[in-house]
């Protein structure tokens, strides 16, 4: 190993990647190879030692292949009460026989179109992983809502990820709504086992003028899961969209979230909640960008952290010279329940233009004394008033997820392990 | 039915209460009264079980039972109910649902039964009655931006749902407009019986007025340095505490 440069530990992918797309893949390798995988001290990699992580875990970097599934593991992996369309993944690739969705959307497989500008949103330049993933995804998704359909349920992205052989998964989401559109679409992974792999991901949304789309996320996937995400979309004029993410388990989780409001009148939403135990290290990495006037970012990211887990929250905000009347809040907080967790947490404001409303805060503490005695002096039980608090606490992330099935399914298995986990 | 024995309590290795000895039997109405920093908070307090006070000396029984021993929840069960001076204000945490379990896990010690959703709701209502809250405040998240007299009328509206044998209400007085504080003695009367114990701490003989107290202690550097009955709080609203700081010192002296 010792005598591998940064960029070598992937060389499997690389060589044997599809040659579909070939003008991006040879981009992607190209910025993957320039910029190598982070090492030590990289700034943006600080915390988070994905590459040392990968290096130890992953014993056979090729990409995981597809598996077998039926339909009543599909079934099973649903939560009740969801009722919209699903769209089914194994190890990253689209099964379209397992899958089914509303008809006004058009689904195919990546490999399956021909000139989508991938990586014309999620820049390789940005991120080596985004790179990697570009040059080396072995196929992917293509989901497009046309010009002023509304999809009234929401798509669920069901992944289940298998690689008992410590692979590599490197699914590719492309997502693109017409003007007026409105969708959202859910995230979620199913560990088949709990075998290590590393999961390199890139969704890009690209959506219209006047357009609503939500992308909602969890994670829980198997303790020796490791996973590099990015999801970055350019919002337009008159256009919404939000992004709750809920990490609950993995080994590593990297997420980088980045929002270009590149409309005015548009809005951003970013809101997280990490509740973390054992070892899991999550870092959410997001970056909003205020190039036009007039538009608006919220941001609220909430930490649980107990026994040796490690959360790291970096919340970049630009506001360029031209966007005037931007509004950008930004709010992290997090609670430590023991004393080996640990957070770091850290605001980058960069604001050119001088008419805007920006706030920013992050706090890092215990549990409420005072709230538990005040619950406890009432008679509720210890295990229980803390429940109550760290509920209360996270249920602010949780309530922006407007898809009800979905935000009960988040806390029950919220709830479930703030009663008997914390 | 609270036994109070030469209890010593310190914060962080200051000692706050210096010998404590009190009897309070059931039916009674006891008054606190005190200077400023004397301890009756911290008296309250350690009597309802807050774990930063180290109780140093001393013993409490109540009901028979070590007191001491138990856990705060474990203390509200058996019955004490500490209305606090200040009602923490806890964000995100419902009103109805935090006090339907405190009220199911009362009662499941009591050995009754858990209420449903609907009994839950005409208790409620029964007692909203009572202390004249308005349900709006309790739709909304447990004290949080409530005023401060809204904070005290939930203290005692706690009280009335949770149905306790000794209760403290500390300075629930204060905030109070003189309506609010008719209603809430009227409430806390209304919630005596022969069969439990109101202690109030207070710093105004007004209140006693409303809530007439069996017995008027008071409280000076951690311990209770002189007892009556409630003409001794007419005399301290008249002379103020001087006197009885004087009393203390000179036999401090000899
Ligand atoms: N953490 C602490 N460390 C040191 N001293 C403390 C601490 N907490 C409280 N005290 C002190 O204990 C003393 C008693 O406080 P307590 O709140 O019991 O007084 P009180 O009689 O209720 O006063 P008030 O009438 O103002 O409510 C005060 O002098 C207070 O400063
Ligand atoms: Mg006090």
């Amino acid at each position: 190993m010792s005598t591998l440069t940064t960029q070598d530990t992937f060389t499997p992918i690389l060589e044997s990647a599809p040659s579909n797309f070939l003008e991006q893949r040879l981009q992607g390798k190209d910025q993957y190879l320039t910029q190598g995988l982070p090492a030590l001290k990289a700034e943006e990699y600080k915390f988070t030692l994905i590459r040392k992580k990968i290096e130890q875990t992953i014993s056979d970097i090729r990409n995981a292949h597809v598996f077998d599934l039926d339909r009543d593991q599909v079934n099973q992996s649903i939560f009740p009460g969801f009722d919209g369309s699903v769209l089914v993944f194994t190890n990253g690739r689209l099964n379209l026989e397992l899958s089914n969705y509303d008809e006004n959307l058009s689904i195919s497989k990546i490999s399956d179109q021909q000139d989508l500008p991938l990586g014309s949103i999620a820049k390789a330049e940005k991120d080596p992983f985004v790179g990697l993933n570009q040059a080396g995804f072995p196929d992917g998704v293509f989901i497009s809502v046309a010009k002023k359909v509304k999809i009234e349920k929401p798509v669920l992205l069901l992944s289940f990820n298998k690689s008992n052989e410590g692979q590599v998964i490197q699914p590719r989401v492309w997502i693109e709504a017409g003007d007026f559109a409105e969708a959202s679409f859910i995230d979620h992974s199913v560990s088949m086992d709990d075998s290590p792999y590393f999961i390199n991901k890139v969704v890009e949304i690209k959506g219209g003028v006047n357009s609503q789309l939500g992308y909602y996320r969890i994670q829980n996937e198997g303790a020796h899961a490791i996973e590099v995400s990015t999801l970055e979309t350019d919002i337009r004029e008159h256009s919404r969209f939000t992004s709750v993410n809920v990490s609950l388990s993995g080994d590593m989780v990297r997420n980088n979230l980045n929002l270009n409001l590149i409309g005015s009148n548009s809005e951003g939403n970013m809101y997280g909640l990490y509740l973390l135990n054992g070892k899991t290290h999550v870092d959410n990495h997001t970056n909003v960008d205020h190039t036009i006037p007039h538009a608006e970012s919220n941001e609220l990211y909430k930490g649980i952290l107990a026994d040796q887990s490690r959360g790291v929250f970096n919340g970049k905000i630009f506001v360029r010279q031209d966007a005037q009347k931007t509004n950008a809040f930004q709010q992290n907080n997090n609670i430590l329940l023991s004393e080996d967790a640990v957070v770091n947490t850290k605001p980058q404001l960069e604001i050119w233009a001088d008419d805007v409303k920006c706030s920013h805060g992050c706090t890092t503490g215990q549990l409420d004394e005072e709230a538990l005695f005040y619950l406890r002096a009432r008679g509720i039980d210890k295990t229980q008033a803390k429940g109550l608090l760290l509920y209360a606490f996270a249920g602010e992330v949780l309530e922006h997820i407007e898809e009800e099935s979905f935000r009960d399914y988040c806390i029950s298995l919220v709830s479930d392990r703030l009663g008997s986990k914390f | 039915m609270l036994s109070i024995k030469n209890l010593h309590a310190s914060i962080e290795g200051t000692p706050i209460l210096r010998g404590i000895n009190l009897e309070i039997k059931a039916g009674e109405v006891h008054a606190i009264m005190g200077p400023n920093g004397s301890g009756k908070s911290t008296l309250a307090s350690v009597l309802a079980g807050r774990e930063e006070y180290e109780v140093t000396e001393g013993a409490v029984l109540f009901q028979g039972k070590d007191l001491l021993e138990m856990a705060p929840e474990e203390r509200a069960r058996e019955g004490v109910f500490l209305a606090f001076q200040y009602p923490v204000e806890i964000p995100g945490v419902s009103s109805t649902n935090f006090l339907r379990t405190a009220v199911n896990q009362v009662r499941e010690h009591r050995g009754l039964e858990a209420l449903d959703a609907v009994k839950f709701l005409s208790l409620m209502k029964e007692k909203m009655k009572l202390v004249e809250i308005d349900q709006k405040l309790l739709s909304r998240a447990l004290n949080e931006g409530f005023s401060g007299g809204e904070k005290k009328r939930n203290e005692i509206f706690q009280m009335a749902m949770l149905e306790p044998k000794l209760s403290i209400l500390d300075e629930t007085d204060s905030g109070l407009d003189i309506d609010a504080l008719k209603v809430v003695s009227n409430g806390v009367n209304q919630l005596k019986s022969a069969e439990n114990a109101t202690i109030v701490v207070t710093h105004y003989q007004r209140l006693l007025d409303y809530i007439v107290p069996d017995y008027v202690h008071v409280l000076y550097k951690g311990q209770i340095v002189k007892s009556g009955t409630k003409d001794l709080a007419l005399e301290l609203e008249e002379k103020g505490y001087d006197w009885i700081k004087e009393e203390v010192e000179s036999k401090a002296i000899v």
